[in-house]
């Protein structure tokens, strides 16, 4: 327990040090006018003008052109994997998991539908998945920065340019970040190899090039592992020190982008709101899910001894609470409520603190929801760091969240009804609908961590749940970039005696309820059939 | 839709470009660097004790049971309100128990569940207890000669802090090859 509790210390402080300095940074990231040689060098090779700015049209057209051509080019890079290098006889990708895949990685979901050791080579692994790893998690950045600055801006239409906006996460953020940590990654046991496998007391072990791709997997909240296990396998994750990096990966960016958006916005304080929210859900999930573990019958069972119960579950709530999905545990074989846990922390619309990009726009949305509703409440205009939030502000944010519930709650009711659902599940009962719940809940979130026991590769699931991830991703982010042009448009409100303050305890406790509450009045039904069932079987 | 499709073409450009920045140069220096002499043992796994592969003989310590399928890893995914699942660990305990000769009460729990990858090098030290006299036993060597080695195999906590007490399988049953 004490042991456990300094882990988590220790990651805490690590982010703590970190925070101003590596928030600050990402402020300055895009915010700065100039462009370093190396960018300067991409903007003339792809022939994008740096300095022409666009609209929120514009700039969502560019993240869906973006997205449309990385799908058509991962599922391309799977089907003619037989072509590539470093293969190893693995052969095409078949088309309805090519699909899936090609999707999923697209929008940083990483839900895997294959098995890595039997289906996906070197080259694809790396030439194909790292990149959507980097690239899907600078798409997320791009947009964040888009709504962060339709706040700052007064009386433009213009939003920012994508591509730079892009192109500056990856290079001056995810790829430096990657780099170093990949190789510490390594200094604590993670492979880096390009053989296909090594043997072990006359057993083969898959081997890969996993530690490029492990640093860029939970930095860039991706979670698709090179191998079955994922950050179970020691290949992947080979001890509790190497746990602990991952963790830190994972929440570094999401974290430190609250210090990001509170300085662009010119107030710190409304970025320690948000974070306060994010950390105050992030620690009861916690408590929760190590709780319902440690009080269970077979609590190891599907979990590894070098990270113990402590280790595994500070991993599920840190994964599951932002939009990783990497495991380094069996979700499936946790208690009731320890996977039910883990299955709230998405269905909460994972932002606690969310995944790179997608966790502050997720919360920032759900500021405007509080807001709104407390301006209701007193009967006043609402008004957000000085923008007011009229019916278009408030439209966009309440498509931008109720777009997942929908197409979760469909997806899941439909696979639940149909007949040959029950063969695909590893468990019966309640456990087996959480099976189902947390596959389109994962999907839809664009988490990637499954209840592992369902066999989602039958036509059906390849096909809905990659539906869900596309869902899940571009309908929040084209309404938050509307959001962003609408808020961006307007003069600018001032602030007045009557204005909702929005740092301090009595605003963050309002958004806290709102985050809540919306996930309750949407899921509560669901989960009272599948883990809250099975709890009190 | 030309919105689009202009956007698209752009998309495609930037994206070939960051496929070379991410995809391959990124990937190639990481592996160059990794092939530095600190770090080369653990990127190509020489020699690796973090897998753990069950050996067959009473001359040898038992991992965890394993639910993968060679050559994926992974775990049973079965949860513990499972019927089918709650006999297979009853039958684990009870082979265990047999086979080293106690009641099973005295099983410990990682004896009996799988792991999630499959390869856990590692057990409990009361699971490595509880095989000491069996492969003493077996390998005509003193107790006490096992269990320290045993002690050897056993790592605490980094810092006094981080992880888990624990046992590895894999250099302890090498350990036993070569000193034992």
């Amino acid at each position: 327990m004490w042991a456990g509790l300094a882990q988590v210390a220790l990651v805490l402080a690590a982010l703590a040090v970190v925070y101003r300095p590596f928030g600050d940074y990402m402020a300055r990231v895009y915010t700065r006018a100039d462009h370093s040689r190396a960018e300067s060098a991409v903007y003339r090779v792809t022939g994008v003008d740096p300095r022409s700015e666009q609209n929120w049209g514009t700039y969502a057209f560019g993240v869906l052109g973006l997205s449309l051509v990385g799908v058509v080019a991962l599922y391309l890079l799977q089907r003619l994997q037989p072509l590539l290098p470093l293969d190893f006889g693995r052969g095409a990708v078949e088309p309805a998991m090519a699909f899936n895949t090609a999707v999923s990685f697209v929008t940083n979901t990483n839900w895997q539908s294959y098995v890595p050791e039997e289906v996906m080579g070197h080259t694809v692994q790396a030439v194909g998945l790292t990149v959507q790893n980097f690239v899907s998690a600078a798409v997320g950045l791009a947009v964040a920065m888009a709504l962060v600055r339709g706040f700052v801006r007064v009386g433009t239409d213009r939003l920012g340019n994508f591509w730079v906006d892009l192109v500056r996460g990856t290079i001056r953020i995810l790829l430096p970040v990657a780099f170093v940590f990949a190789l510490v990654l390594i200094a604590t046991g993670v492979t880096m190899s390009l053989r296909g496998g090594v043997t072990v007391d006359g057993q083969t072990i898959a081997q890969a090039p996993t530690a490029s791709q492990e640093a860029i997997k939970v930095l860039g909240t991706n979670g698709g592992g090179v191998f079955n296990a994922n950050s179970a396998h020691p290949f992947e994750n080979p001890n509790a020190w190497s746990n602990l990096v991952q963790v830190f990966l994972i929440l570094l960016i999401p974290v430190c982008l609250t210090r990001t958006f509170g300085t662009m916005v010119g107030e710190r304080r409304q970025g320690h709101v948000l974070l306060g929210v994010m950390g105050a859900l992030w620690s009861a999930m916690l408590a929760l899910i190590w709780a319902a573990e440690a009080a269970g019958t077979r609590p190891l069972e599907g979990k590894e001894l070098r990270f113990g119960i402590a280790g595994s579950s500070l991993f599920a709530n840190t994964t599951t609470g932002t939009s990783t999905g990497a495991v380094n545990s069996t979700h499936d074989s946790y208690t009731g409520l320890g996977g039910g846990g883990a299955l709230l922390n998405m269905l909460l619309g994972e932002m606690t603190p969310g995944g790179v990009g997608t966790g502050l726009y997720s919360m920032l949305v759900m500021a405007v929801i509080a807001v709104f509703l407390a301006g209701l409440m007193v009967g006043r205009t609402p008004e957000y760091l000085g923008k007011k939030l009229g019916r278009k502000e408030v439209t966009a944010a309440a498509v931008s969240i109720l777009a997942v519930p929908t197409v979760l709650l469909v997806g899941a009711g439909v696979a639940a009804a149909l007949p040959g659902t029950a063969d695909a599940l590893a468990n019966d009962g309640p456990h087996g609908l959480s099976e189902v719940l947390y596959a389109y809940a994962s999907a839809s979130n664009n988490n990637g961590s499954a209840f592992a026991g369902i066999t989602a590769t039958g036509d059906w699931f390849q096909a809905s749940l990659g539906v869900c991830m596309a869902v899940g991703r571009f309908v929040p982010m084209i309404a938050v970039l509307a959001l962003a042009g609408s808020l961006a448009a307007q003069r600018g409100a001032p602030v007045t005696a009557g204005t909702l303050p929005t740092t301090g305890p009595l605003f963050a406790s309002l958004l806290g309820g709102v985050v809540v509450l919306v996930a309750a009045l949407a899921f509560v039904p669901a989960l009272a059939l599948g883990p809250i069932a099975e709890a009190m079987l | 839709m030309s919105t689009l499709s202009k956007q698209s073409l752009a998309g495609l450009r930037v994206l070939l470009v960051l496929t070379v920045i991410t995809g391959v140069l990124y990937p190639a220096s990481v592996w160059a660097v990794s092939r530095a002499p600190g770090l080369h043992a653990n990127a190509e796994a020489v020699g690796t004790t973090l897998v753990g592969v069950d050996r067959e003989g009473d001359q040898w310590f038992h991992t965890r049971p394993s639910a993968a399928a060679p050559p994926a890893s992974g775990g049973s995914n079965k949860s513990e309100v499972d019927a089918d699942q709650t006999a297979v660990v009853a039958e684990r305990r009870a082979g265990v128990a047999r086979r080293e000769g106690v009641a099973g009460d005295r099983v410990p729990q990682d004896a009996v569940t799988a792991s999630a990858s499959g390869l856990d090098p590692h057990i409990s030290p009361a699971y490595a207890e509880l095989q000491v006299p069996r492969v003493a036993r077996a390998r005509g060597v003193d107790e006490h000669r096992v269990r320290a080695l045993v002690a050897e195999a056993t790592s605490g906590r980094g810092l006094g802090l981080v992880g888990e007490v624990t046992v590895n399988v894999t250099r302890l049953n090498r350990a036993l090859d070569a000193r034992g």
